[in-house]
């Protein structure tokens, strides 16, 4: 867009800016459809019958009762997902009370709030960056499709464009013992799961 | 309590010290001409009955016939106010002089009237898109997009 | 031999542990000092105002709760009152005192959590915020009490309130605003005289008065730079002029004093919901009014005193049922227009703590 009688300021900063552009722009081309869910855990009650060996059982156990949360707080869900981590909602009493900041060190992505273009190529480099096994939750009325705010510009319509999601956790925002709830389902499936899978 | 100062007589004022500079009186806000909105807004902030130190709020509306960017000025030492306007009929490149070195408040204000609805400002030093993406098509707040 | 150095550009990405929010920062360092820094925003940008144009005036109030999520009462508030000052209608006095009391209320709350996020960043871990938290539980359950949520409430309506109190509000309210001043001294008692936050604080991030007033600074960070100008004070809006209460104003303007200004606000907010309770009189709590609601075609540009600074509503309505234009005056991004200025010169971990101290909510921010 040409434009007379200005000029661009700090053009060495500019170009990231249009790196960057061009990046959410491919991004959001590629994100037309959402991803499918993977729902292979819900015929739990067979597979824990018939495939569930010891190894199994004490491999699930142990990944389930130490998961290390990645701290994904983008908007308002962030505050009851802290407060669920405070004082009143421990959860540090479900072995997870060290909120990891570094996706390297985390193994389940707890998306909460509103995730707009500009902000979807950072969710999907971070969940690249941790490691396997990994689990998501996508907190919240935002995260699980758009919200209030879906017919918006500039607004993902569900966290499932861009990454797989496990378990979604509706409200707006979820109390703390809604969000405790879907940790509980989390553990349900880690331990509905075989190594041979993963 | 914070007087809105009387129209009339601030315009009154001002065409003594610009003349031309008036284009109407429309309560509760003054309708300036473009190009002298810079040294009235000097005036306005220097002068010792005026003192519009403190700039409340700069936002821009889009009437489908022409852009109207308001500010809104207030003074903390009379705690009085004003608002002005400023009018702009062209639709692809709308330009309006920046006030950026009179009152600092509106550096990002204006580069977010210029992201969302396009408005050029000559004289800003920063003028990149603010919100939104560098590569995204359009002004959103326009009423013609979508 | 002269060694040869370069700057570096670090990026404080939108996720980060003291980011309070999506926000980022392009830092350019030469060696551990700041050289430059440039704000990176619209990480959460979501288009508030347009969607704004197609709902009506009542299905507005929920999108402005999430504006400022950690201070929603007042976000409802100042929006109600641009509408009712465009259409001339009138609450009840039960409406608008039961309106001062939540809004006081969400004010210690949000100062509760600016202090104990600020001494977060200072390095005190979760300590002093598990510490506030455990009363903004019990605000929170007020609120809830009342309205049957915890955050983002959309408890006031054009013309007064959605609901009335329960019969259990007023003890449990009393009993709360006797107990909060013993609270805000325990807070003084192990944080005010502390050496490491005078160390890190005092003489840090310095906004000078003449540069406030420049960049329209509001709020905390424009009477800790020593200007006495408060919204509830200058131009009295609802039925603040009928409460006694004081403005704290700070002297240089550096961490040390914005942090200082929260905490006394927060006494003073005691103070003036003591009084509502005593003042608290029986009756109606919302005006009838036309639904779908018409404004008459004209704006209006209503402000209010937001826990963060100075939060307004600038509404054009054409005589439809939804407005022509609907804009957010920020006090959070206006109040970081001089982030280059108060960084430039300190290092790295000091930009962490005049950031902190600033108290930004992205949602604000961004819209």
């Amino acid at each position: 867009m040409e434009i007379e009688g200005w000029e661009l300021a700090g053009s060495g900063i500019h170009i990231i800016d249009v790196m960057e552009g061009q990046k959410i722009e491919e991004l959001k081309l590629a994100s037309q459809r959402a991803i499918p869910d993977p729902d292979d855990w819900l015929e739990a009650e067979v597979r824990r019958n018939v495939l569930l060996t010891t190894v199994d059982y004490a491999v699930n156990w142990a990944r389930s009762r130490s998961i290390f949360p990645l701290m994904f707080g983008l908007a308002c869900c962030a505050f009851e997902m802290i407060a669920a981590a405070a004082s009143r909602f421990d959860i540090a009493r479900f072995g997870m009370d060290i909120f990891r900041w570094s996706p390297r060190q985390a193994d389940l992505m707890i998306v909460a709030g509103t995730i707009t273009w500009k902000m979807a190529p950072a969710v999907k480099l971070i969940y690249e960056q941790m490691a396997e096994p990994k689990w998501v939750i996508a907190m919240g009325a935002c995260a699980i499709s758009g919200g209030t705010f879906r017919e918006s510009y500039s607004v993902v319509p569900g966290l499932n464009r861009i990454v797989p999601v496990d378990v979604y956790v509706p409200g707006c925002p979820p109390r703390p013992e809604g969000l405790i709830y879907g940790i509980r389902l989390i553990h349900q499936k880690i331990m509905s799961e075989s190594i041979k899978k993963r | 309590m914070t007087i809105s100062l009387d129209c009339e007589r601030v315009a009154k004022r001002l065409s003594q010290e610009f003349p031309g500079s008036v284009l109407a009186v429309e309560k509760p806000a003054i309708v300036l001409e473009i190009e002298r909105l810079r040294e009235v807004a000097e005036f306005l902030k220097t002068s010792p009955e005026f003192e519009l130190d403190y700039l409340a709020n700069l936002t821009a509306v889009d009437y489908l016939d022409y852009f109207e960017v308001v500010y809104h000025l207030v003074s903390l030492t009379h705690n009085h106010g004003l608002m002005l306007k400023v009018r702009c009929y062209e639709r692809t490149k709308p330009m309006v002089p920046s006030v950026v070195d009179v009152w600092r408040a509106a550096d990002f204000q204006e580069r977010e009237v210029y992201d969302l609805m396009g408005i050029v400002f000559k004289g800003h030093p920063n003028l990149k898109r603010l919100f939104l993406w560098e590569g995204f098509e359009g002004h959103p707040l326009r009423k013609d997009y979508l | 031999m002269a060694l040869k150095t370069e700057p570096f550009i670090l990026n404080v990405g939108p996720q980060h542990p003291s980011t309070h929010g999506v926000f980022r920062m392009r830092v350019t360092l030469d060696g551990e000092v700041v050289v430059d820094v440039e704000p990176v925003i619209g990480y959460l940008h979501r288009g508030i105002e347009k969607l704004a144009e197609s709902r009506t005036y009542t299905q507005i109030i929920p999108l402005t709760d999430r504006l400022d999520y950690l201070a929603s009462m007042t976000n409802n508030f100042g929006y109600v009152l641009a509408v009712e000052k465009l259409a001339g209608i009138k609450a009840p006095e039960r409406a608008e005192y039961l309106r001062i009391i939540m809004a006081e209320l969400m004010r210690i709350s949000s100062h509760l959590m600016a202090v104990g996020f600020f001494l977060n960043d200072l390095g005190a871990m979760m300590t002093p915020v598990l510490y506030m938290w455990r009363e903004r539980e019990k605000i929170m359950d007020l609120f809830e009490m009342v309205c049957g949520q915890r955050l983002t409430y959309n408890y006031m309506r054009i013309g007064g309130v959605s609901h009335d109190i329960p019969e259990e509000f007023l003890p449990a309210l009393k009993r709360f605003i006797a107990e909060m001043p013993k609270f805000i001294d325990e807070y003084e008692q192990l944080l005010s005289e502390n050496e490491i936050l005078l160390a890190r604080t005092k003489g840090v991030g310095v906004l000078p008065r003449e540069m406030a007033i420049n960049i329209g600074a509001s709020g905390p960070v424009l009477r800790a730079s020593g200007v006495k100008w408060d919204i509830r004070k200058a131009d009295p809006y609802s039925i603040y002029d009928r409460f006694d209460f004081e403005v704290p104003v700070g002297t240089i303007g550096d961490c040390y004093d914005r942090y200082w200004v929260r905490i006394q606000e927060m006494r003073q907010s005691v103070r003036i919901v003591e009084q509502a309770i005593k003042q608290l009189p029986r009756g109606e709590i919302c005006a009838r009014v036309a639904q779908p609601l018409r404004l008459p075609a004209g704006e209006v540009y209503g402000h209010i005193e937001a826990p963060k600074g100075e939060l307004g509503f600038y509404l054009v309505s054409d005589n439809s049922i939804a407005p022509y234009r609907f804009h957010v005056r920020p006090p959070t991004l206006i109040n970081l227009t001089a982030l280059k200025d108060m960084v430039v010169g300190w290092k790295i971990a000091d930009l962490i703590v005049i950031f902190g101290s600033i108290d930004v909510c992205l949602g604000e921010i961004d819209r």
